[in-house]
């Protein structure tokens, strides 16, 4: 009997045997690895958002709910525009160098598409708590007599400006988020679709 | 006796028992702190218990799962005692593997040939962190969400790979109730199934080498002429017994617990945890309960931007280095003795130095990093004082431990 054994045949067959087991396994791993990806419901949840600022006043702020996540959009009055070029030298990125942190139709010196509308999302680039309004300016906001305005995360006390650029010497890293979004008319902004870009 | 005998002919009953009870030789001089295995195998039956108990009240669903808890605790028969026992029991859970840790530290019983024991051993730490993780999104609180929403975030700060594996964990864009369903998969099926086989492996390997003592010498070098160690006396009863006594104590205390300040403060149960999610509103302070605050410092002391990739990044990757440092300790520990009683004043003061180090930044882990002054420093700089120390007790461990003054083993535990 024992002659008979041909050990390469035997070799090869367990080989090949275990090979079709493992890549069964991996395969059979796929679509349970992917079943936890987000479903179409959620996907579908995170479909574009209109939002209408007709009667958005100047210096009001309104948030609404895009992915589940806090969008906010304030809109700014001259004054408040005016202040974010003096505070430059207390910001860690002023000139929204970070690409990742908004389209690139917001990197710019309001980081807006229209100069008096911001559009952010209201979490926190620390590790994502929801920071504050704080518009009052001085002493009277409770963060200090130079206090320009802007947002506050009570978390961990990192600071923004109302462009929602990052203070420097505070945890956050970077500067709010700019989702991606457009508008279709003067007043009515869609969240969620990038701006096309023109020729620049 | 014929029903044993007909057991025995188709299943080891008689052998696994003698085995591992009654025939199992452990040393005689077993301590105080030998009661904390045992009493964590305890508490991981009594969180299956109350977990299988909640579950039946308990619902899935980020519409329904606050309501639900609230439900359990005023309307369920008894739901307010099963749910404290579980709250409650999640820290006495980490309190005895805690101690039970220390004690392998204090008596070396991680070195050679137990290095394994104490690898299943950190496994089962690990997979204990994540039942915990999982475990807190459940009540659907606002610490719940909260909490979930940062750690979660601290994948993100992988390079590359990062947002995509957190929105796989998710299941969405953001907590929601894709990630409650799927935390409650993982907390109820996942992680129990995967404790309850790590403890088992954990087991076997302490059978197969048998258990260290507080003198760290072994007892299998000596033995009668039956091949019994002289210095080992059979679990059952005398470590059953013994580990009854302990279970009666440390039920009195737990209880206590439970029955008279279930919130312990906050330690145990949050406050912001009794109000319901709210995407909108970030608690004041979000920190995780104490068990976890070590680590969590640890990743908040990192905030050195120059680092390269940035300090979130790094603060991570010490996160992480922290918990993984002690898988190492069997091969750091380079000391000829095992036990504290005959190492020199170096282990004993680095041993020390390292509890209260824990200790401290388990503390500073529960207060806001930036606000709080203690002593001289804000409790950013202690923090990052704590980190320091952290890794030194591990890195410089091959060389202290070697340098150490060792007093001679003796032959026969005292």
């Amino acid at each position: 009997m024992a002659d008979n054994i041909n050990n390469d045949r035997r070799r090869v067959l367990t080989t090949v045997t275990t090979g079709v087991g493992l890549a069964g396994a991996v395969a059979l791993a796929v679509p349970l690895v992917a079943s936890m990806k987000p479903s179409a419901r959620a996907r579908a949840a995170g479909a574009p958002v209109e939002v209408d600022i007709t009667d958005l006043a100047l210096g009001q702020m309104k948030v609404v709910e895009w992915r589940g996540k806090p969008v906010w959009i304030l809109r700014r009055d001259e004054a408040m525009l005016l202040e974010l070029a003096s505070i430059v030298d207390d910001l860690s990125d002023p000139d929204s160098a970070v690409v990742e942190q908004q389209p690139n139709y917001a990197r710019n010196a309001h980081r807006s598409i229209r100069p008096d509308v911001l559009v952010v999302l209201g979490v926190c680039t620390h590790l994502g708590c929801a920071p504050s309004k704080n518009f009052d300016k001085g002493a009277g906001s409770g963060l200090g007599d130079d206090w320009v305005g802007g947002f506050f995360c009570p978390c961990h006390g990192s600071k923004f400006d109302l462009s929602g650029r990052v203070y420097k010497n505070v945890p956050a890293p970077t500067n709010l988020e700019v989702p991606p979004h457009t508008y279709v008319s003067e007043n009515l902004i869609v969240i969620g679709i990038d701006e096309k870009e023109t020729a620049a | 006796m014929s029903l044993l005998n007909w057991i025995d002919d188709r299943f080891p009953l008689t052998k696994v028992w003698q085995e591992h009870m009654a025939q199992y030789y452990a040393p005689k001089n077993f301590n105080f702190w030998y009661y904390f295995g045992s009493l964590s195998l305890l508490m991981l039956v009594l969180q299956i218990v109350t977990g299988i108990v909640l579950t039946m009240h308990y619902k899935p669903d980020a519409d329904l799962a606050f309501a639900s808890v609230e439900y359990i605790m005023r309307d369920v028969p008894g739901g307010w005692f099963v749910r404290y026992l579980h709250g409650v029991g999640a820290s006495m859970f980490f309190l005895t593997v805690y101690l039970h840790m220390f004690r392998a530290m204090l008596y070396g019983s991680h070195r050679h040939p137990r290095e394994l024991i104490w690898l299943l051993g950190m496994v089962i730490y690990v997979a204990l962190m994540a039942e915990a993780f999982f475990g807190y999104l459940l009540p659907w609180g606002n610490m719940s969400y909260w909490g979930a929403q940062v750690i979660i975030s601290l994948f993100g700060a992988i390079p590359g790979i990062g947002e995509p594996l957190a929105e796989w964990i998710r299941g969405d864009f953001v907590i929601s109730d894709a990630t409650l369903n799927r935390f409650f998969a993982f907390h109820v099926i996942l992680l129990p199934l995967l404790l309850a086989l790590l403890v088992y492996l954990h087991i076997v390997a302490l059978h197969k080498v048998g258990s260290n003592n507080p003198d760290g010498i072994e007892i299998k070098k000596n033995k009668d002429k039956d091949g019994i160690p002289v210095d080992g006396i059979p679990f059952h009863p005398y470590y059953t017994v013994k580990d009854t006594f302990g279970v009666a104590v440390f039920m009195a205390v737990f209880l206590a617990i439970v029955f008279f300040v279930p919130e312990l403060g906050g330690w145990f149960l949050e406050k912001d945890n009794f109000a319901p999610a709210d995407i909108l509103q970030t608690p004041p302070d979000i920190v995780p309960l104490w068990y976890l605050t070590p680590y969590y410092s640890i990743l908040r002391a990192v905030t050195f931007e120059w680092l390269p990739g940035g300090a979130k990044l790094w603060g991570v990757i010490a996160m992480g280095a922290a918990i993984v440092m002690f898988f190492f300790l069997p091969w750091l520990d380079r000391a000829k003795v095992r036990s504290i009683r005959y190492r020199g004043w170096l282990y004993k003061t680095f041993l020390m130095l390292f509890v209260a180090t824990f200790l401290m930044l388990g503390y500073l882990g529960t207060k806001n990093p930036g606000h709080v002054d203690i002593f001289w420093f804000k409790n950013l700089i202690w923090a990052q004082i704590g980190l320091v120390m952290y890794f030194a007790f591990f890195l410089l461990m091959p060389i202290y431990t070697r340098l150490d003054r060792t007093k001679p083993e003796p032959d026969r535990v005292r």
